[in-house]
């Protein structure tokens, strides 16, 4: 049975993000052939309406007013309401990120609807979609299905391929003028921390430290070899705890959850509590001093040595197999 | 003030987790406050401590949820409320957002708390989704809280980056991790919390027809990730090892 479903598209410094093209590709496994319809919440984002039907999108909706140009709880609420109004869907897709993880139960509680957060992937199986997530900070995983009504779930970033571009996919882009007011909480004013600008929770390559870093000057040749591999920087609670970084960095159970690619770490033990932040990590590298450390036992690939000799060696090499290829 | 901070018992995830019968195996198990809820008990007690006023935990549990209950009375909370939902067949975010929704009703709350996210479930939804069945603003995954008169000023952590807000009471809150050090219970407190009431609630205690609870999803597997495979120690000089990595990291992994 198709259905129609609505993926909420994530816009930030002008760009959208990758969850967002993903989260096209799990609207397409939901609606069974129905329309996918996206829609984007601010000012001037005719190209990023673009980009979603070259992604997969059918019909893009544009609400616009100045003050959704900022993400507001109340704002995106109303927004979106008004966009349900008029689109009626039978599923409503959003990426677990800040966005989504502050947005989607709220939208919930108004539409009484069921929610399945942090997605990781989805299959058919008869009548119904059955979506899998981690639960007990990855150390299990469950699959859930909607028993009553919308099909409403936010996907976790860097876990559901988004589908191939297609630049001569065409589609309507219509703009459709909300009603926005009344915002109870207001932002005055956003300190940015995260040094590369690379997000840690939709980086494909993530190179990160522990106590053996030492210091924050220790973090260095990890900034560096990142900087290579276009990854993003994180860290264990150890290397947060001794003020060697800021906690937004910290990787976890408390902290962050990541899934990239490809995991360094550098000189973490691999407490158990790390684990839970990283361990579904596509390939993960250990390198550590200490043969006996934990992260070897789920590491694919494990140095025995010192991180200040081996992370400087690995940025020299692969600078030097990336400027070849 | 009166605060109010909705905590969730929790299975300790730093124990070992298996399967028996297709559901997770709670044999053994250590059970804790969720580590995100130790935050806004904190939080709660300082801003109390600060403005005046009384901390009431609640939690949507089972009579097991006591022993939680009372670790946060030794903390220093005032007040604790258990709200046994044993009797429900079907249980999910909704259910437990209603279920809270519900007992609020005819309370006066100034600020509520809960932790971001539980480190069991992780699906961090029913604090938001119980400000909206209230009809009050929220701010999620704070780092920072400062009250001044019903003025609210707010950091909140984005994805690592800060934003700042100001808001206004009423107002629900969840918290992130560097809001606070959670104290741990002192002994007079652990004395002091025995006498401190708690009070228990079942579902027909509050105007609630179960039909209208009922779960909106349905768990339908549980399983363990596939065991990983022994990862490859490399040896040799150190030189040759990182040449290794990284050429096994293109042409066998293919991350890069």
């Amino acid at each position: 049975m198709s259905k129609k479903v609505l993926v909420l598209g994530e816009v930030r410094d002008g760009e959208l993000r990758n969850v967002s093209f993903e989260a096209v590709a799990a609207a397409k496994e939901i609606s069974s052939g129905g329309e996918i319809v996206a829609v984007l919440c601010g000012e001037g984002l005719n190209e990023a309406g673009k980009a979603l039907i070259h992604y997969g999108a059918d019909r893009v909706v544009l609400a616009e007013h100045s003050l959704l140009s900022t993400y507001s709880t109340d704002g995106y609420v109303q927004a979106l309401l008004q966009v349900i109004e008029q689109e009626k869907p039978e599923g409503l897709v959003l990426g677990h990120t800040a966005l989504g993880k502050d947005l989607s139960p709220r939208l919930a509680a108004r539409l009484k609807s069921g929610l399945i957060s942090d997605v990781t992937s989805l299959e058919q199986a008869g009548e119904n979609v059955v979506f899998t997530r981690p639960i007990y900070s990855g150390k299990a995983f469950e699959k859930k299905v909607i028993t009553d009504g919308l099909v409403f779930v936010t996907i976790r970033p860097n876990n559901i391929p988004s589908l191939e571009i297609d630049e001569s996919r065409s589609g309507e882009v219509a703009a459709l003028a909300v009603d926005v007011k009344d915002l109870r909480t207001v932002v005055k004013d956003v300190v940015r921390k995260a040094s590369t600008g690379v997000d840690l929770s939709e980086a494909k390559i993530i190179v990160a430290g522990g106590r053996g870093v030492k210091s924050q000057d220790g973090f260095k040749p990890l900034q560096e070899l990142a900087d290579v591999l276009g990854a993003a920087v994180g860290a264990s609670r150890g290397a947060c705890d001794a003020d060697y970084c800021d906690y937004s960095l910290q990787i976890g159970q408390t902290g962050k959850v990541v899934t990239p690619d490809l995991y360094i770490a550098c000189g973490i033990s691999g407490a158990i509590q790390h684990l839970a932040g990283m361990s579904n990590s596509k390939v993960i590298v250990a390198i550590n001093k200490d043969p006996e450390a934990s992260i070897f036992s789920v590491a694919d690939y494990g140095i025995v040595g010192d991180l200040f000799e081996v992370v400087p060696l690995l940025t020299e090499e692969f600078k030097n197999v990336l400027v070849k290829s | 003030m009166n605060l109010y901070v909705i905590l969730k018992r929790t299975f300790d995830t730093e124990e070992k987790i298996s399967i028996s019968n297709g559901e997770i195996s709670h044999d053994s198990a250590e059970y804790i406050i969720n580590p995100y809820d130790e935050y806004a008990i904190e939080e709660a007690i300082t801003l109390r401590d600060a403005h005046g006023g009384e901390v009431t935990v609640v939690t949507v549990g089972t009579e097991e949820s006591e022993k939680e209950l009372r670790t946060a009375l030794a903390m220093g909370a005032d007040k604790a409320v258990l709200i046994d939902t044993e009797e429900l067949d079907s249980s999910d975010q909704f259910t437990t957002s209603a279920v809270l929704a519900e007992f609020f009703k005819d309370k006066e709350y100034d600020l509520i708390l809960g932790g971001n996210v539980a480190i069991d479930n992780g699906s961090g939804q029913v604090g938001p989704r119980l400000a909206e069945l209230l009809g009050i603003p929220q701010v999620t995954t704070i780092t920072k809280i400062e009250v001044n008169g019903t003025d609210v000023s707010i950091e909140r952590d984005v994805e690592g980056d800060v934003e700042k807000i100001e808001t206004s009471l009423p107002l629900l809150v969840t918290a992130q991790q560097g809001l606070n050090e959670p104290r741990y219970p002192s002994l007079p407190g652990i004395m002091k919390a025995k006498k401190k009431p708690l009070e228990t609630l079942e579902i027909d205690d509050l105007d609630i027809d179960e039909e209208d609870v009922e779960a909106k999803t349905k768990t339908v597997e549980v399983f363990l990730p596939a065991k990983k495979e022994a990862g490859k120690i490399l040896s040799g000089e150190v030189n040759d090892q990182v040449k290794e990595l990284v050429s096994l990291l293109r042409s066998e992994a293919k991350v890069i």
